[in-house]
């Protein structure tokens, strides 16, 4: 029976006087893999933000299952941008970084960190790139080193901001595959734009315009997006995966 | 005779300690604003300073005290700033850097009797450098070395993404203002020696010299310890020799360093990427 990590019951979201969510009602339980797909503004990178209590939602309230899901139990992979990558670090040293919540302020990686984090770098096909600097790196693999540091602590829920974005196409088939396997372990929850591509992936779609309406398939029909206000591609699941696009 | 010997001997350990103690403070804090390209707002702080030292003239108490209170104030300020993102943070940078400047003009001017040495402050003196400075940065050597020891792993992390670091800490605000606080008073400190307007390369020369040669970031502290080393001792050897100023000396001689070795590093690039071209075909 699958446990259930978080809920948010009407939920609400600002910055400043201006409201991103609106009574959001969402429950993520193991082993979901959840497509957060809207268009750019509608919230999506919000709604992540709050799970990592990085904002304090302005109303209704966002309750964890405390016995598995605490703040060390969640991996976060972030939109590329928030680091530096000309900053002189090592691809291990950000793989380790990813075991600062089990730690304290003051601390010396082991031997054992040091063991989990090249298992990890092998995993993410990085072997050759472990003291390589992230400057040294093509963007896709940048990302499979920031997917490395969000997975290393083992956590229950992995949260996705727009993977896809620097991915290069010869990894992102690679990607997917890593994601299915880790989706045994862990639920994981995806922000993206791009429905098209995560829809062949993700077992459930949460469509975000500062509304937020769940579809617990990965199917959704053109009248149910429209109905949602979402302004994005149409997928439709035939034997092949396939893009319908809007009339236009 | 035996005075003029002695006079050479005391010179030449200042010196020696000035330079030892100048390295380890610069390289420290300096690989730390360099990697998190804080180079701008490093020199707004050292002239923000000059306004402290020069209120510190007016009223008579040790313009290095002065400096120090303006330098951390202005750091905290600016940092506070840029947490909270109210601001433009390079147009504040640029008014506090002549705002600083004024203030320390104004008052230097203002006060009666003596004037100071002016220079010395602007550009560096070994002769202004006492004991006391050289203590100074002793104990800021120690405490700069022992707070990036302890803090190492914390303070990288925070450094290179501020925002994941916020996802695990709730400390991140707490230790940018204690690294920016801890570098302002590194360049206070080392102002005697290379000068308000000259202390800011002090701190970015060796770090952007080690980068040469090392993308770690353990590797780039301990190469701009030992570039900044060569850099300042050097510079003292020739501005005692040749009667120049000490500040200018060591900055010159630093960018000579980094001209050369860009120039060494860049030919043997040139030639390995050349072999194995040759092995190639």
């Amino acid at each position: 029976m699958a446990e259930w990590l978080f809920e948010m019951k009407s939920l609400s979201a600002s910055y400043g006087p201006a409201t991103v969510l609106e009574d959001v009602d969402l429950k993520v339980t193991e082993n979901d893999f959840v497509g957060v797909i809207g268009p750019n503004g509608g919230g999506k990178t919000t709604l992540l933000r709050i799970i990592l209590g990085l904002i304090r939602p302005s109303g209704g309230e966002i309750v964890f299952n405390q016995r598995i899901l605490m703040p060390t139990t969640i991996g976060y992979l972030p939109q590329i941008s928030t680091g530096d990558n000309n900053f002189p670090v090592t691809v291990r040293d950000v793989v380790l970084s990813g075991l600062m919540m089990h730690k304290g302020l003051i601390t010396r990686m082991n031997r054992e960190d040091m063991k989990r984090a090249d298992l990890v770098i092998e995993d993410l096909g990085l072997s050759d790139s472990g003291n390589a600097s992230l400057n040294e790196l093509s963007g896709g693999q940048i990302q499979r080193v920031l997917l490395g540091r969000a997975i290393i602590g083992d956590p229950v829920l992995l949260l996705l901001d727009e993977p896809g974005n620097f991915v290069d196409s010869s990894f992102e088939n690679d990607f997917y595959e890593t994601l299915k396997i880790l989706n045994k372990r862990m639920a994981i929850l995806m922000v993206s734009h791009d429905v098209g591509t995560i829809s062949a992936h993700v077992k459930s779609f949460a469509c975000v315009n500062r509304n937020l309406h769940y579809h617990p398939s990965s199917e959704i029909s053109n009248e149910e997006l429209l109905a949602y206000g979402c302004p994005i591609q149409l997928i439709a699941h035939g034997d092949i995966p396939h893009t319908v696009l809007k009339a236009h | 005779m035996a005075d003029v010997s002695i006079f050479h001997y005391d010179f030449f350990i200042k010196g020696l300690l000035g330079a030892i103690f100048a390295s380890i403070t610069a390289g420290l804090a300096g690989t730390y604003i360099v990697s998190k390209k804080m180079v701008f707002l490093s020199g707004g702080i050292t002239h923000a300073s000059f306004g402290g030292l020069g209120i510190g003239y007016f009223a008579g108490i040790n313009p290095v005290i002065g400096a120090a209170i303006f330098s951390v104030l202005s750091a905290l300020g600016v940092e506070y700033l840029s947490v909270n993102q109210k601001i433009r943070e390079d147009s504040a940078i640029g008014i506090l850097w002549a705002f600083g400047m004024a203030v320390g003009i104004i008052f230097i001017y203002l006060t009666p009797g003596y004037s100071p040495d002016l220079m010395g402050y602007l550009f560096g003196s070994m002769l202004t450098v006492t004991s006391t400075d050289i203590i100074a940065l002793a104990v800021m050597s120690a405490v700069l070395i022992v707070y990036f020891t302890v803090f190492y792993r914390t303070i990288l992390y925070i450094s290179f993404d501020e925002v994941f670091a916020r996802t695990y800490s709730k400390y991140v605000n707490v230790f940018k203002y204690i690294t920016t606080s801890l570098v302002a008073l590194t360049i206070v400190l080392n102002i005697r020696m290379a000068g308000v307007v000259l202390v800011i390369s002090l701190l970015t020369i060796p770090p952007n010299i080690a980068g040469l040669f090392t993308k770690s970031y353990t590797g780039i502290v301990i190469g701009s310890v030992a570039a900044g080393f060569a850099g300042t001792a050097t510079g003292y050897a020739v501005s005692y020799n040749a009667g120049i100023p000490v500040g200018a000396t060591i900055i010159f001689t630093l960018v000579v360093m980094w001209v050369i070795l860009k120039a060494a590093r860049w030919l043997a690039d040139k030639l390995k990427s050349g072999k194995s071209i040759n092995t190639k075909y």
